[in-house]
């Protein structure tokens, strides 16, 4: 079984995330080689393969290109798999090389199951197990679903060229708004969902954090509707943080929020929902409504 | 100017989820269905371009599935698109993003749309693949996960959301596509004046065998609650026990209670 791995350059880095492909090929016991738009100064730590393309002439972020440059590597290596990371590069480009291989794709694989791949659904309080029909099968890896594996040595580098014109013109970057909330070096952390009902209930929320000595964190909705601000996000596209203390107050545990706070040392959640998927990770999971048990704990806190 | 939203409807993340007597997904009673949220951003998306450019543009907005999904695009109407198709089959079998994005093409095809809007992902299923597969098949341009949009002149500029914050600015010429991120904008409540409104406005029914010649790329084996890794203590009952006994917890397991 062959996997041909494509890695992702941000900002001129080679991530450490793309380490979880090589830890899902060795799942598969499957050989690999990997595609890479990146530099030549900043190579992965494997032994193998490496078909290379410059970003400096292709960009971080062109889809078009990429996909170019990955269906050559696909026409030599012939792979029964091809497996991204379901990052913002991954669903974006995936998709794309699966239409013009007439191949199935899956989506966010967090398991392997037999004769297919088991994929979360509902916010993750389902799973299914697909089947893909036909070769070669396109995957996205859930981040964190599989183990980092740094394989070692020095790869074996083929230069990787494509022409053609980009559908898409990339601008820049912007870089994250400066953060004037540090919520990593945060020792207890209680954190707003869209549970709690409304931006008035906010304040509940905040003097819990400070009857506790702590910071005021808070889900993606909550701070997209305007009730809470952006240096306070915690997840994916916020902050991540590990604090020995993370109260989640009306957050269902989303895998975007997840990556962010999983590493906390003990984890209290809220919830009215005996089955949010946040029961997953919580040490004590509180089945009650947010906003009658908050205030009731900041009280007895006070006392 | 002619724009397409896609709209899906799923159901409140909130439900209980069994599997239906098939296995391979969920049982339809008992679940109360709503618009896709990534989908409700699309909508506003559109809408505010329509009443950027003075009413001008047309506003398709289209969903594949059985007749529950009218309700979906009447939601969609009394925000403010101007007309609805329902791609149907009675039959109601599972189909692959492929067989989706294929069926939307076919209609599209023939429409000539400069733009389109579809939500980054669904909330049931979350591939992220409709969108993109659909503008390959069209071979027009796409970007996913906005959280910024401006229109000027056939061409647009969006904010390309990334890991930790961080965005990229893309420039794209129509026609497009653009897959819509949480927080894109705010999306509209439809008011009562708008609800009776779109109550007279077209929903066209068309049988999705007219549309889908494809067959499924990927069939779901089976469909079930993953296994529980519990381990964690769950507290039910009166608050103020509830309470007392997280207190009683927290002063036993961690370090941080004065
Ligand atoms: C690319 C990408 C990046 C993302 N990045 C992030 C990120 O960085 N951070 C993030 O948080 N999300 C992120 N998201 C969004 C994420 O997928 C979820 O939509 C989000 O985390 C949900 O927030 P929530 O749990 O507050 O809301 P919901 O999912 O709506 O959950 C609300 C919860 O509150 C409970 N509840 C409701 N009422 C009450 C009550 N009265 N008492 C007690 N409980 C109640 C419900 O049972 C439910 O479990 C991202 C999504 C994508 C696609
Ligand atoms: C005949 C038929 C019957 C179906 N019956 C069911 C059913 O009973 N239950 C069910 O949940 N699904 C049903 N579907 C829909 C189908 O299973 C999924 O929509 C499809 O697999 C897309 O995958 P996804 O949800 O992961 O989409 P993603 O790729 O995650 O969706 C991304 C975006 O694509 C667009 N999109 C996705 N699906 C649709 C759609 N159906 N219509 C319009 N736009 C869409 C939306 O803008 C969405 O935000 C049916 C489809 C057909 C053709």
């Amino acid at each position: 079984m062959k996997t041909l791995l494509i890695a992702e350059c941000r900002e001129g880095k080679f991530l450490d995330t793309n380490y979880e492909l090589f830890g899902f090929a060795d799942k598969l016991g499957a050989t690999s080689a990997m595609v890479l738009v990146g530099r030549q100064d900043d190579l992965p730590a494997f032994a193998g393969k490496l078909y290379l393309a410059d970003a400096a002439k292709f960009g971080e972020y062109n889809p078009d290109l990429h996909k170019k440059l990955i269906l050559a590597t696909v026409d030599q290596e012939k792979p029964d798999y091809i497996v991204f990371g379901h990052t913002s590069y991954g669903w974006d480009l995936a998709p794309r090389v699966a239409a013009a291989l007439k191949a199935p794709q899956l989506s966010e694989v967090v398991g392997v199951a037999d004769g297919g791949f088991e994929l979360p659904s509902c916010n993750m309080k389902m799973r299914r197990t697909v089947k893909p029909q036909g070769t070669p099968v396109l995957l996205t890896l859930q981040g964190g679903a599989f183990p980092v594996l740094k394989p070692g040595g020095t790869p074996q580098v083929v230069p990787l060229e494509t022409a053609g014109e980009p559908g898409v013109n990339f601008l820049g970057y912007e870089p994250a708004v400066a953060k004037d909330v540090n919520l990593s070096k945060a020792e207890i952390i209680v954190s707003a969902g869209r549970g709690i009902g409304k931006p008035e209930n906010v304040p509940a929320i905040a003097a819990l954090a400070k009857a506790l000595g702590g910071e005021l964190g808070a889900s993606r909705p909550v701070v997209d509707g305007g009730w809470v601000d952006h240096a306070h996000q915690v997840g994916t596209t916020g902050q991540t943080v590990s604090p020995k203390l993370y109260i989640a107050c009306g957050i269902s545990g989303a895998i975007q929020h997840l990556a962010g706070m999983k590493k906390s040392g003990f984890i209290v959640a809220i919830n009215k929902d005996k089955d949010a998927p946040i029961g997953e990770v919580a040490d004590v999971l509180v089945v009650a409504d947010v906003m009658q048990f908050v205030p009731a704990l900041t009280a007895k806190l006070g006392k | 100017m002619k724009i397409l939203v896609c709209i899906k409807q799923v159901p409140d993340m909130e439900s209980r989820f069994k599997p239906d007597s098939a296995g391979v997904w969920y049982s339809d009673t008992d679940l109360a269905f709503r618009m896709n949220e990534y989908d409700e951003y699309a909508v506003e998306q559109a809408v505010q371009l329509k009443e950027q450019l003075g009413g001008e543009p047309e506003v398709v907005v289209l969903s594949v599935g059985p007749d529950r999904v009218v309700e979906a695009l009447k939601k969609a109407l009394a925000m403010g698109c101007d007309r609805a198709v329902q791609v149907q089959d009675p039959a109601a079998h599972l189909k692959d993003p492929w067989q989706i994005a294929s069926a939307i093409a076919a209609y599209a095809k023939g429409e000539n749309f400069n733009l389109i809007f579809t939500g980054l992902q669904s909330q049931d299923r979350g591939s992220a693949q409709v969108g993109v597969t659909l503008a390959e098949i069209l071979g027009i341009a796409s970007v996913t996960t906005i959280v910024g949009f401006e229109y000027a002149d056939g061409s647009v500029t969006v904010r390309r959301e990334l890991e930790g914050g961080l965005k990229a600015r893309v420039q794209l010429k129509t026609p497009a596509l653009v897959t819509c991120q949480l927080g894109l904008n705010v999306p509209r409540y439809p008011t009562l004046p708008n609800i009776m409104k779109a109550k007279k406005k077209e929903i066209l029914t068309l049988p999705v065998g007219e549309l889908l010649h494809e067959e499924a790329r990927s069939v779901t084996a089976s469909f079930y609650a993953p296994p529980k890794k519990s381990g964690g203590i769950v507290l039910e009952g009166d608050v103020a026990v509830q309470v007392d006994q997280l207190l009683d917890i927290l002063r036993d397991k961690t370090t941080v209670l004065r």
